[in-house]
């Protein structure tokens, strides 16, 4: 649960530092919880403590200069590379919630109805938030390398 | 050709391509897709992109877990009681995740069957994801594994050859269980499916089998003598079977 909890985190925020300390605020924030002892779906709380906590973090960093990647990414790097670098930048153009959801649903694999609960919107909301970001990734994806579609 | 059919609408694809589409309906948009190639072609780069994101990022899920998230440093704080009980709690859930035990309140009694198997399952989740430390002694050394597991347990373990079924020991390791300790074995096949065998002391003298399942995993748990066993793998519930029978037999013969 902790290693997939750190996949999100950092698949959100794109940044380890930062995403291990979400995890470690995550982590600390349920233990001291007493809703804990009133059973439930642990999974989901986590996820949800620790999106509500990225939201808290945006904002304060939203105060803070940002600060940008100096060197450019070696072109040569190998397929999967790059594909992840890719796919890293069309994440990055994403607004948050929409972000959330896409991963939600494809990296970790939850349920519609679970991502609901999870940021607190009916179904629907989920599902149009994740078409949105599909679209929005597909385009990201072909624009970087158009040479990247892939037939199977 | 489908035509006829109600026509396939944009929530439809993301709840086929997501798995969430009542199953009546799969055919349905399966023709479809058949007929409008380029749609089939934008569900393919969703599948491409998902193959993308666990490309990128399952291998942090596959690191270690940094020393600062080891719940047992996160607990080691002030009102040591109440963390220690929810620290508990959460390490059962944190660990394997949704068991799908609700309610075990920090006064029930710890060694119910359930929670038990719970415990397995969740030992079963942690370990047969580790790639280089699944177990603390490994299978090639069976007869100390044995030995000291027996010492440890105060029951006979015994590690059953599974060849039959296909699957080899990788060795094994001591758990706590809910009542003292507990023996945890893992098996592993040809093409790296793993199984695991967890014992512990219940209060169930003897039981039969019975079946468990979380959204990934299978166990089947039965008791035997005092000690209760915990079979656990993939979602392959025959398969599981036939394991956990094989484990059954032997451990009858062995008299254990």
């Amino acid at each position: 649960m902790i290693p997939a909890l750190r996949r999100y985190a950092r698949a959100l925020t794109r940044d380890a530092d930062a995403a291990d300390d979400l995890v470690q605020d995550t982590l600390v924030r349920a233990l001291r919880s007493e809703r804990l002892f009133l059973g439930g779906d642990v999974r989901s709380w986590l996820y949800t403590i620790l999106t509500n906590l990225n939201k808290n973090r945006r904002r304060s960093l939203a105060r803070r200069p940002q600060f940008m990647q100096l060197t450019e990414n070696n072109p040569d790097a190998s397929g999967t590379e790059a594909e992840g670098r890719d796919i890293e930048r069309a994440l990055a153009t994403l607004v948050e919630e929409q972000r959330s959801v896409l991963l939600l649903v494809m990296l970790e694999g939850m349920s519609y109805r679970e991502v609901a609960d999870i940021q607190g919107v009916p179904i629907g909301t989920v599902m149009s938030r994740l078409a949105r970001a599909r679209a929005h990734v597909k385009a990201s994806l072909e624009g970087e390398r158009p040479t990247l579609r892939r037939v199977k | 050709m489908n035509d006829r059919k109600i026509p396939v609408t944009e929530d439809e694809l993301h709840a086929y391509v997501d798995g969430e589409l009542p199953a009546e309906r799969r055919a349905d948009v399966e023709a479809w897709l058949a007929a409008h190639p380029d749609e089939a072609e934008r569900v393919q780069s969703w599948r491409a992109m998902a193959e993308m994101l666990h490309a990128r990022y399952d291998s942090i899920a596959q690191e270690p877990v940094p020393a600062r998230l080891e719940l047992e440093r996160l607990e080691r704080r002030p009102r040591q009681w109440l963390y220690g009980a929810a620290a508990a709690v959460l390490v059962a859930f944190v660990a394997g995740g949704t068991a799908g035990w609700v309610a075990h309140g920090a006064a029930s009694a710890p060694s119910t069957f359930q929670n038990f198997t719970a415990d397995a399952l969740d030992a079963h989740r942690l370990y047969v994801v580790e790639v280089r430390h699944p177990v603390e002694v490994g299978g090639n050394e069976r007869d100390h594994l044995q030995a000291w597991l027996t010492r440890r347990c105060g029951w006979t373990v015994f590690a059953p050859n599974l060849e039959a079924s296909g699957l080899k020991l990788v060795g094994g390791r001591l758990l706590p269980g809910p009542s003292g300790p507990a023996s945890f074995l893992m098996y592993e096949g040809a093409s790296g499916e793993r199984y695991t065998i967890y014992t512990a002391k219940t209060e169930n003298g003897a039981t039969q089998m019975r079946y468990a399942k979380t959204d990934k995993d299978g166990a089947l748990f039965w008791a035997e003598r005092g000690v209760g066993y915990v079979v656990s793998g993939g979602g392959d519930r025959d398969r599981l079977t036939k394991v956990a029978q094989a484990v059954y037999d032997q451990a009858e013969k062995n008299g254990t």
